[in-house]
């Protein structure tokens, strides 16, 4: 039997750069095939092309044996090709019924009147069979990132893709839901539809795919069955080289005053009600503090209240003793909290604007970057140039819009400008979320040398290993409020899981 | 079988081609339209031409029409650029009129050195007025600013109307008989009249030297300072700008305010340049402020790109007053600013995406080859 889908040599060019050079890959009828490769390895690239955005400059694609020719992401879908996009394509207004039947065009989405109840219907069945719990009339800004996937997969189970391409699926997810997309994936695998899981977290690729792609520098590398590979023997491949996985490095610096201080914290979610709920927190300078949770549970608006872009209803945050005026971003950074923002591509940067722009995004009221009220451009290209060199940015100079860089790319940037404001805490929401390995370790150590330096480091990830990893203690959140803290150096992801559902850990 | 595929780069040279490919399929189109009604083209199309910009006369007249087209266009890029969408230009433009006529009334018999930059002063302050109202709203209650702000030029058409036609206001002709039972405004006192500069026989309206300067002022604020800095960061993304601590209502009061006083200017000139009277019908049948709309979205809200196409629409308005008479429908005029307009707002599209025309024999092929 010819495989599910066969790509044969498909070369990729774009201006500068060649993103797939001969890549050839292939995944069968029932099989879940990660995808393996750091970022600006052509994995999105491939992915692109699959789904029909990006038209190939040479080779083919089969599915099923049969030469295709996708010129649009509308006949990929009509192929039954569906994907998950690392940056979800959700219209946030919609219910989740509404978003399932956008731009379905032979289904329910075809008719001229819609049956909400009906759609509703369909989608809890789906749901239920695949195990993935989500209200189909919630709207979808009201709901977490982890959600919202389970939306998009629901979508693509709605037009009945034969193939699903995930991509980076589990870095919105905690270790639970996570483990419970991986049932939903061989679920969809059992069925006969072939799952192509893109990754870079090498014991995700192993738990859950039956072979493995791995690409570097636009090129497959090789195609092995998972069983016989190590976490080792794949992070060489994709890198090229022996790497030391993450492990956890003991502190160096000493800890010092508190400097961030939160009291009695009660704040509004976007949904009404209370997101937060009396939370009580203090980082130390030089100290990492870790939220835990899973997603949904008040980190996001902590984030937001901690660095003034949401209004405390009730409680008070304190800086280095200095209370903060509630919903005043610019308050927050005068005191000297620094933030890197869980979605980085629209709160992090303004996307069309410049690096160089986007570098001062916040500094520009200063005396060095402004004089009254005129920029001076120059300065600022130079520091961007200064940056960019020394943060190690690739991708392009002082005067390539933000959103052209990858991922990792535009989280250095982020890192550059937060870190360069000096700040006494810095608040980070998933920072390495869809960073490949390369990008992690940089990030980490960023993060590392902060603390180092004096500055009080409040991460808040759903990465228990990056927590563990990175933390001195590790707080857990739970429905707006911290239900419990725990040594990071002592704790287990058995017990953290336990605190994140809910449970005591007494 | 034709595709149309996003582009991935767009090359500099398609922001030239595309437009003028774009005039050059609108005078096609025309071409058969003149055909199936009777007129010759070439004839006509040398006229309009001859008409719109061959000549001193014809320039002249050609800066008369550009020049509001100029402050309405302006208006709309400035807003539009922090996508803050003020369709209220035609409307401010009325305001600014009224005020503008007002101050020129008050104080042209007096100290008459004082009117010119009075009038200016006026217009603008009427202009920004009346787009705080919208820019209240949005600001403070998140309403929609399309919807109050067009639906506020109707309220600004129906008070210059009751000013003139409806009232005994300080604005309307009383002196004469015939001025009582055909109502009309009082003429401007001359000092109140703006100063016509001239290079040879080419005569440069003040108001149409005040928008250039205008125009360079914009650029100069969007670019070069910080107040620009903020308006981009929040056209290109609200949040961004809340993250980065922007003070975002007061940024969409202040271009709000400004937008609304270019467009209050344009209305002073009108008082000021042309018409020396406040003149209801005149300014409320002309559009100015929708046409202005479209040249922001033509220049791509780019202020000196908003100059050179106020420039070439004004010269075909004028041209089509030229044109129409016994011979040729006033109609024919429209049909023909119409199908440049729309010939080049759908060039946009090959801007973003190409057309690729692949034949089946064509694919089949490909396919068999690889």
């Amino acid at each position: 039997m010819p495989p599910a889908v066969e790509l044969r040599d498909i070369t990729k060019r774009f201006p500068g750069v060649v993103a797939n050079d001969g890549v050839r890959f292939e995944a069968a009828e029932g099989e879940v095939h990660a995808l393996l490769g750091e970022n600006g390895a052509g994995k999105s690239t491939l992915s692109n092309i699959l789904t029909g955005l990006y038209q190939p400059d040479e080779g083919e694609i089969l599915l099923g044996g049969r030469p295709v020719d996708f010129g649009s992401p509308r006949d990929a879908l009509d192929a039954g090709i569906g994907m998950v996009h690392q940056h979800f394509r959700l219209v946030p207004p919609f219910t989740v019924a509404e978003n399932v039947i956008l731009g379905d065009h032979r289904g329910e989405g075809k008719r001229f009147l819609v049956h909400p109840r009906r759609i509703e219907r369909r989608v809890a069945e789906l749901g239920e069979r695949y195990r993935i719990a989500v209200d189909p009339r919630a709207r979808v800004w009201q709901l977490s990132l982890g959600e919202q996937q389970r939306v998009e997969i629901l979508k693509a189970l709605y037009r009945e893709a034969r193939i699903l391409i995930l991509d980076e699926p589990t870095a919105v997810l905690t270790p639970q839901e996570a483990e419970s997309l991986f049932e939903t994936l061989r679920v969809m695998a059992a069925e006969g539809r072939t799952v192509i899981f893109i990754s870079h977290k090498l014991h995700e690729v192993k738990a859950v795919s039956d072979r493995v792609t791995v690409l570097r520098d636009g090129k497959t590398v090789d195609t092995v069955s998972t069983a016989s590979a190590t976490p080792r023997s794949l992070a060489a491949l994709m890198v090229g080289r022996e790497v030391s996985l993450a492990e956890r490095v003991p502190r160096t610096g000493e800890v010092g005053e508190p400097v961030l201080e939160v009291r009695d914290l009660w704040a509004p979610g976007d949904r009404g009600g209370d997101a937060l709920r009396g939370v009580d927190l203090v980082v130390r300078a030089g100290e990492i503090v870790a939220i835990a949770g899973v997603a949904g549970n008040g980190q996001r608006e902590l984030a937001e209240t901690v660095t003034g872009m949401r209004a405390p209803s009730r409680g008070e945050v304190l800086v280095s003793n200095r209370n903060l005026r509630g919903g005043d971003a610019r308050d927050a950074i005068g005191a000297g909290v620094a933030h890197v923002p869980e979605d980085r591509l629209h709160t992090g940067v303004a996307p069309s604007l410049s690096i160089a722009s986007n570098v001062v995004l916040k500094s520009y009221r200063g005396n060095h970057i402004s004089r009254g009220p005129l920029l001076k451009l120059r300065t600022i290209r130079e520091h961007a140039a200064h940056l960019i060199h020394r943060y190690d940015v690739r991708g392009g100079g002082p005067d390539v819009p933000a959103r052209q860089l990858s991922g990792g790319n535009l989280q250095k940037v982020v890192l550059a400008r937060e870190f360069h404001g000096e700040p006494r805490v810095l608040v980070v929401a998933s920072p390495t979320r869809g960073l490949d390995v390369a990008a992690i370790e940089t990030v980490h150590r960023y993060l590392r040398d902060a603390a180092a330096a004096g500055v009080g480091v409040l991460l808040i990830s759903e990465d228990l290993d990056e927590i563990l990893a990175l933390a001195d203690r590790v707080a857990v959140m739970y429905e707006g409020a911290i239900v419990g803290e725990r040594d990071a150096g002592t704790a287990t992801v058995e017990e953290i899981g336990l605190l994140m559902a809910g449970g005591d850990g007494a | 079988m034709i595709r149309i595929e996003r582009r991935l780069t767009q090359p500099w040279w398609l922001g030239v081609l595309v437009p003028v490919g774009s005039v050059v399929v609108a005078f096609g189109v025309m071409t058969l339209v003149l055909l199936a009604t009777g007129h010759p083209p070439g004839h006509t199309f040398s006229r309009l031409i001859r008409t719109g910009f061959g000549g001193m006369d014809a320039l002249n007249a050609t800066f008369v029409a550009a020049t509001p087209l100029l402050f309405t266009g302006l208006c709309a890029a400035v807003a539009f650029r922090m996508q803050l969408f003020n369709i209220g230009g035609e409307g401010q433009l009325y305001v600014g009129a009224i005020l503008g006529a007002g101050a020129g009334l008050v104080l042209g018999n007096h100290t008459g050195w004082l009117s010119v930059p009075a009038m200016i002063l006026a217009g603008a302050a009427g202009g920004a007025a009346y787009a705080l109202l919208p820019g209240l709203f949005r600001a403070f209650l998140s309403t929609n600013e399309i919807i109050t702000s067009l639906m506020l030029n109707y309220v600004a058409a129906l008070v210059i109307d009751y000013l003139i036609f409806d009232s005994q206001s300080y604005w309307r002709d009383t002196s004469t008989p015939t001025a009582k039972v055909f109502p009309q405004g009082k003429n401007l006192p001359a000092a109140a009249s703006w100063p016509l500069s001239h290079v040879g026989s080419l005569y440069l309206p003040f108001g149409l030297l005040l928008g250039v300067v205008l125009a360079t002022v914009i650029w100069l604020l969007y670019t070069r300072t910080r107040f620009g800095f903020e308006v981009q960061v929040i056209g290109d993304s609200p949040r961004a700008a809340a993250y980065a601590g922007m003070r975002t209502r007061r940024k969409i009061l202040a271009v709000m305010a400004l937008s609304g006083a270019i467009a209050g200017i344009g209305g002073a000139s009108q008082d000021g340049d042309f018409r020396h009277t406040l003149d209801p019908r005149g300014l409320t049948s002309a559009g100015y402020g929708y046409a202005g709309i479209v040249i922001a979205a033509l220049a791509r809200y780019n202020p000196f790109a908003v100059c050179l196409i106020a420039f070439l629409l004004g010269g075909l308005q004028n041209a089509g007053y030229a044109l129409q008479g016994v011979d040729f429908p006033s109609g024919l005029v429209g049909v023909l600013q119409g199908l440049i307009l729309f010939c080049a707002l759908g060039g946009e599209l090959l801007i973003r995406y190409r057309v690729r025309l692949k034949t089946r024999a064509a694919a089949a092929a490909e396919a068999a080859a690889t």
